[in-house]
């Protein structure tokens, strides 16, 4: 197991490294240059500005000093802003913000959705089988800013209960949360409840049931142990699905994370911007990613990783 | 020839024998019987060809010389509630809903349906040969799939079409079907290559080697038919979270340029006209049934033909 997350560690290098890769040479291919809105410099200042971004030597070398101010974690000055560093002044702070909206909308989606999947499986065809996938349908068939935004008119605007948006109190993450959550905890509930209904009909479970155990000892224990595997493969997607979702949730309840910075910095080439924001989301899908794998296989130990 | 029923059989050979059903035939058969299956297949019947149906209206104003009704503000004050002459609405720029809701269905199940269509493509002959050659091949194709799927892909499309942004309509719609086609045919190279791997140890397979079948004939001819459930499936719930990147690209801005129509660009559009004094409500609630009524037909019918074509999935 050790020797496998080692392994897998190693391969994040060449996955950061692709990505970096593919991200600096669309940089390069793209047409307009970061300076356009800074119209009748003088050209020696013009050219000083380029030689600050590394402009004026030859690609590779720009490439290479990227990645050295990326990996030493110096940062670079951003473009657009000027004299505020990449990596300290802009994503530094906005991490965080990020960070915790993400694993609160995930830790949501696998709370709800398990809940539903197993209360749904557990009387199926009942009232509450019907309702809690009818909740479901309603998560995999809109997008999540209609999702958002409906629950910011019915209540922030109508109820009056929470605020429209912003960051900093608790109030203020659940509508995003509850958001970004809907689409992940919908695929969960509906993961959880086909994997239960298969379940409860095996063997196995007749002979807990048999020996007397009570039924709720039978569905967490016996069951949602088997059942919730799938779930664990769909985290990744999950995580990647949630972390750029949080482009459009942070867009819509102004929210100081790193998503609004991922679209702008590329509509405004600004390079050493749109490196290091592409370099943190890919290294944030990665680790989880990671992290559900060593999941599967604590949790199944059939799974076996040489 | 043990069981009671074999002995009548012999005596009449041919009436109360049934022809035996083919596997497709048995699997159809359990998708009819599928009611939410069934829903999913009408409700897509019904988009698809109201989508069509606008293309041919627009078509024919096109032929007469007239104006496009979903590009052209009509006088008066907008955007005006559903009428009878516009049963959607119109939009704040004055033009027919129902038009651009029918013209943006085509467009974004021609993203759905491009996406699948690469899945098929790319993933099937990839998840083949991957599984088929084994070993070395088999190791590098499919660390190469692990390395795309764990790229946050999503990121480089947006970083793609964001840096394309000011091409023509035509390139960067091209670019967005291709950048939604690219991420979808990851998960059908897995599952293709699993059954493959299951299939290439099967008896008949086995049979078809030992007659002297070739490779490409074992792969096309034994294989591919076996594999047909499984791509159909996968196919059909590709064309959903497809739709659905695409309404999202289009929140970003990123989606088909204006002023032509998609169900994301409808929606976002209806979004930021959204404010509680004056509600336009018929902006976002058309497109929006619209869009969850295909999404949620092509889930349904892509559950029920799993179903269908793998009993024991369930």
């Amino acid at each position: 197991m050790a020797a496998y997350v080692l392994r897998r560690l190693l391969y994040f290098i060449p996955t950061l490294l692709a990505i970096y890769t593919m991200a600096f040479l669309l940089m390069h291919a793209a047409p307009g240059s970061p300076f356009v809105q800074e119209k009748g410099l003088p050209p020696e200042v013009l050219e000083a500005r380029k030689a600050e971004f590394y402009l004026d030597r030859p690609i590779v070398e720009q490439y290479l000093l990227y990645a050295r101010d990326l990996v030493t974690l110096r940062g670079h000055s951003s473009i657009r802003y000027p004299n505020r560093n990449v990596i300290h002044d802009i994503l530094a702070p906005a991490f965080p913000v990020s960070l915790s909206l993400g694993i609160c909308a995930l830790g949501l989606a696998v709370v709800v959705g398990t809940t539903a999947g197993v209360a749904s499986a557990a009387r199926p065809r009942s009232v509450i089988d019907y309702g809690a996938m009818a909740g479901a349908m309603i998560g995999i068939s809109q997008p999540s800013f209609v999702i958002a935004s409906l629950l910011v008119t019915l209540f922030a605007l109508v109820l009056r209960w929470l605020p429209v948006g912003g960051w900093g109190s608790p109030s203020q993450m659940i509508l995003p949360a509850v958001a970004l959550a809907a689409l992940p905890a919908a695929y969960i509930a509906r993961l959880v409840r086909t994997g239960m209904l298969e379940i409860l009909s095996a063997d196995f479970i007749r002979t807990a049931r048999a020996k007397g155990l009570a039924e709720r000892q039978v569905l967490l224990d016996h069951a949602l142990r088997n059942a919730w595997l799938p779930v664990l493969g769909y985290l990744g997607p999950a995580t990647a699905a949630i972390f750029t979702g949080s482009f459009v949730v942070e867009k819509i309840f102004a929210i100081p994370g790193v998503g609004t910075h991922f679209v702008d910095s590329a509509l405004h080439r600004d390079h050493p911007l749109i490196l290091a924001t592409v370099l943190l989301y890919a290294s944030l899908l990665v680790v989880f990613n990671l992290a559900a794998d060593i999941g599967y296989a604590w949790l199944d130990p059939r799974i076996r990783y040489e | 020839m043990s069981d009671p029923g074999a002995k009548t059989a012999m005596a009449c050979p041919v009436g109360p024998l049934r022809p035996a059903m083919s596997p497709l035939a048995m699997a159809l058969r359990r998708f009819r019987r599928n009611r939410l299956a069934m829903t999913g297949l009408a409700l897509l019947v019904i988009v698809v060809s109201a989508s069509l149906i606008g293309v041919a209206w627009d078509q024919a104003a096109v032929a007469r010389g007239q104006p496009q009704p979903y590009l052209t503000p009509l006088p008066g004050l907008h955007p005006q509630p559903p009428s009878f002459a516009h049963p959607f609405g119109t939009d704040p720029l004055g033009r027919d809903l129902f038009a651009r809701t029918l013209i943006g269905g085509c467009v974004s199940l021609g993203v759905g349906l491009s996406a699948a269509v690469v899945s098929i493509l790319i993933g099937t002959v990839w998840g083949l040969v991957s599984g088929y050659a084994g070993r070395g091949t088999d190791t590098v194709m499919m660390r190469i799939v692990d390395v795309l799927y764990g790229l946050p892909y999503i990121l480089l499309v947006i970083l793609l079409l964001v840096l394309f942004a000011e091409k023509t309509t035509w390139l960067r719609m091209v670019v967005l079907f291709m950048a939604i086609g690219g991420v979808s045919w990851l998960t059908m190279a897995r599952v293709v290559r699993g059954q493959v791997l299951a299939l290439k140890e099967a008896e008949f397979v086995l049979a078809a080697r030992a007659l002297g079948s070739g490779s490409a004939r074992i792969i096309f001819k034994e294989m591919l038919p076996n594999l047909a459930g499984t791509i159909l499936v996968c196919a059909t719930l590709t064309v959903p979270l497809a739709i659905l990147q695409e309404s999202f690209l289009s929140f970003l801005g990123l989606g088909v340029p204006p002023p032509l129509a998609s169900w994301g660009t409808l929606t976002s559009d209806a979004i930021d006209a959204l404010n509680p004094v004056r509600v336009y409500w018929w902006l976002l609630a058309f497109p929006c049934l619209a869009m969850g009524a295909t999404l949620l037909g092509l889930n349904f019918a892509g559950d029920g033909l799993r179903d269908a074509f793998d009993p024991r999935a369930r």
